[in-house]
């Protein structure tokens, strides 16, 4: 048994009750261990992603109990894609934290920034339905305490709301995993694919019951509309690298749908047959509608960020919800990019909050006002899906995926209406931000010309002192740019890595033969 | 056992009912304290849910005999909820802490948030 595959669970595991523990109160100490945690972590999922790209899927028994009865983790090539992300997410995301000194403002950020790596990943890694459950807790409570990062009253109340919103979701993904459990009798997902296949048709409506529980609390995971309600508070009001991080959570829960109704609930089973393609297609085209629309609408830097990942979740969704190869892979080079270009535009978010507040509107020009633009600008140009970046190629895919659709039409439409309507939301916010920034300072000028000396040199000192720290915020976010040329420039490999991924997930036979031997089909 | 009309199953059914409405009708009031308490039943009842999805057995021990024919229960569903009571448990504590957090920084528990721009953005 390879022994290795567990490693990104348990390392962060292991460093953040260390770090609360002993490195506590050394600011300096404790930013070394979360930062060798996360580039050891991101060298692990580098080696388990080569594992994984042979196509084997690789099995771990927790204790050594075999499958149905024991805990199993997987290693397949989605789930290897996926640890892989988030553990390039989290370096830049660390140092982008260290560098502008966010973890400095409260409490414990980096052993809650551990332990919800553990509970990402895990969710990522684990082949066990309600193992899945625990690990979407670890990474709740962590996110919990990470949302409220060093406090205000605003980020109190969304906190709670986002907390209450939860919990909520928690329940109902424990009445899903109890209805399943009183009919199929496991909550090994492998296992489960065998029994709910055997179940003949006329008997299956409690399971149909759970199937679609199950949809809810992923879909509440991933944001769709009507379950969007908790996303725009919390991202919005939590602290926007936190919001960075948090761009990968979405994906869990679309990694969830995809990796349930796939492998459990596949699109080739009669019982729940279109049940998620059906109410998933519509759902993902509002979702993508109402997000273009609010990044339209918002007035807040990190709301329409936040509306941003609404929009690429609808996006993502969409393809997923076509369930056939090509949707898969066009959903997986998605994945890819729109993560990093949510996590980019929540850290350009954040350079431009940090140095004049939240409110988009035009106010005197801010320090490094012209890198800041030019970083937006590129951020904008990706999540809206324009040409050079991976976002265009992303989107392309997923109108190529959708041709044969019966709905291809709704699809193309509302995807390329929804691009334009950012394209057009993205851009009132940059010139506001950028452009009319320019026009502002001509009025203050008249007021500062009575006392020239001081206003001048509390202005010098300002931007001194504003200025200096910068650097490593800015190589965090050139990171996740280049991050995303590379993801333009190898789209070969990726989409190619993506189309082995779809058909793997096609063929879950091999996943089910992995985990539970050799069965009789 | 079931000549009753008052059988375990039926007994069982109707608290996880109760314990469901009751929850629902306080997630939806305007206060956390009801809330928090909403939640606490949806857990309560969640937790009898899951211990029944085992099916509900009288005076039978969790164990496989090997040696005689003896009737025995589910004991997977006594694991599983198990974990959701601490797992609910803590994350109760941990809602309590935050809504406590919000209150005595908003002198307001209200689930709601501000929405006038001028109540807003004090922490920006």
């Amino acid at each position: 048994m390879n022994h290795f595959l567990i490693a990104p669970v348990v390392l962060p595991a292991l460093v953040a009750p260390f770090i609360i523990m002993v490195v506590r109160h050394h600011m300096d100490l404790t930013r070394i261990f979360s930062l060798a945690s996360t580039v050891l972590l991101l060298a692990i999922s580098l080696v388990l992603a080569a594992q994984a790209s042979t196509g084997e899927v690789q099995v771990y028994e927790l204790g050594n109990w075999s499958a149905p009865f024991g805990i199993v983790l997987v290693l397949d090539r989605l789930s290897a894609m996926m640890v892989l992300l988030t553990s390039v997410l989290a370096l830049v995301i660390n140092l982008y934290v260290i560098g502008s000194g966010w973890d400095k403002r409260g409490a414990n950020f980096h052993a809650l920034f551990q332990f919800q790596l553990m509970g990402i990943i895990g969710a990522f890694l684990t082949g066990d339905a309600f193992n899945l459950f625990v690990f979407f807790e670890v990474l709740l409570i962590a996110s919990y305490g990470l949302m409220i990062h060093s406090g205000g009253t605003r980020r109190f109340q969304a906190g709670v709301q986002y907390v209450v919103y939860n919990l909520l979701g928690s329940t109902l993904f424990l009445f899903a995993l109890g209805t399943l459990y009183s009919v199929t009798g496991t909550l090994n997902m492998a296992d489960l694919a065998v029994r709910v296949a055997e179940i003949p048709a006329e008997d299956t409506a409690l399971l149909r019951v759970g199937a679609v529980m199950l949809l809810l609390v992923f879909a509440i995971k991933a944001a769709v509309i009507p379950l969007h309600f908790w996303l725009p508070a919390s991202y919005a009001n939590a602290p926007l690298p936190v919001a960075a991080l948090f761009a990968i959570m979405t994906k869990v829960g679309a990694y969830a749908i995809l990796r349930m109704y796939t492998l459990v609930f596949g699109p080739d089973l009669a019982t729940t047959e279109g049940l998620a393609g059906a109410w998933l297609m519509p759902a993902a085209l509002v979702t993508l509608m109402i997000g273009a629309i609010g990044i339209l609408g918002s007035y807040r830097i990190g709301r329409l960020v936040a509306f941003g990942a609404i929009t690429s979740m609808g996006t993502l969704l969409t393809a997923i919800a076509l369930f056939s190869p090509e949707g898969v892979a066009a959903a997986l080079y998605y994945t890819l990019h729109s993560t990093l270009a949510a996590a980019f535009l929540f850290l350009v978010a954040d350079l431009i909050s940090e140095r004049q507040g939240i409110e988009i509107t035009a106010q005197r020009l801010m320090p490094q006002s012209g890198l800041i633009a030019v970083l937006f600008f590129t951020g904008a140009i990706a999540m809206a899906g324009m040409p050079p970046l991976s976002g265009f190629l992303g989107k392309l895919l997923v109108l190529d995926a959708a041709r044969d659709h019966d709905m291809v039409w709704w699809i193309w439409g509302t995807i390329l209406i929804g691009s334009l309507i950012t394209i057009l939301g993205m851009a009132r916010a940059g010139s506001l931000l950028f452009w009319k920034s320019h026009s502002i300072p001509v009025a203050p000028s008249a007021e500062t010309s009575q006392q020239p000396y001081e206003e001048e040199a509390n202005e010098q000192d300002d931007t001194a002192e504003r200025s200096a720290p910068a650097a490593l915020p800015f190589v965090a976010c050139f990171a996740l740019l280049s991050g995303l040329i590379l993801l333009t420039i190898f789209a070969g490999p990726a989409s190619h890595y993506a189309e082995a991924t779809a058909a793997q997930l096609f063929a879950p036979e091999i996943y089910i033969e992995a985990v539970l031997g050799k069965v009789t089909p | 056992m079931s000549m009753t009309f008052l059988n375990i199953e039926f007994l069982v059914a109707s608290a996880v009912g109760l314990l469901t409405a009751a929850g629902i009708y306080l997630i939806l009031r305007r206060r956390t304290f009801p809330v928090i308490l909403g939640l606490s039943l949806l857990t309560y009842g969640v937790n009898i849910f899951l211990f029944a999805s085992g099916r509900l057995m009288v005076n039978a021990p969790p164990i496989l005999n090997k040696y005689a024919e003896v009737p025995y229960t589910d004991p997977l569903p006594q694991a599983l909820v198990l974990t959701a009571i601490v797992i609910s448990f803590g994350m109760t504590a941990v809602v309590v802490m935050i809504a406590l957090a919000a209150y005595l920084s908003a002198r307001d528990d209200k689930i709601d948030m501000p929405h006038h721009p001028e109540d807003e953005g004090e922490d920006a």
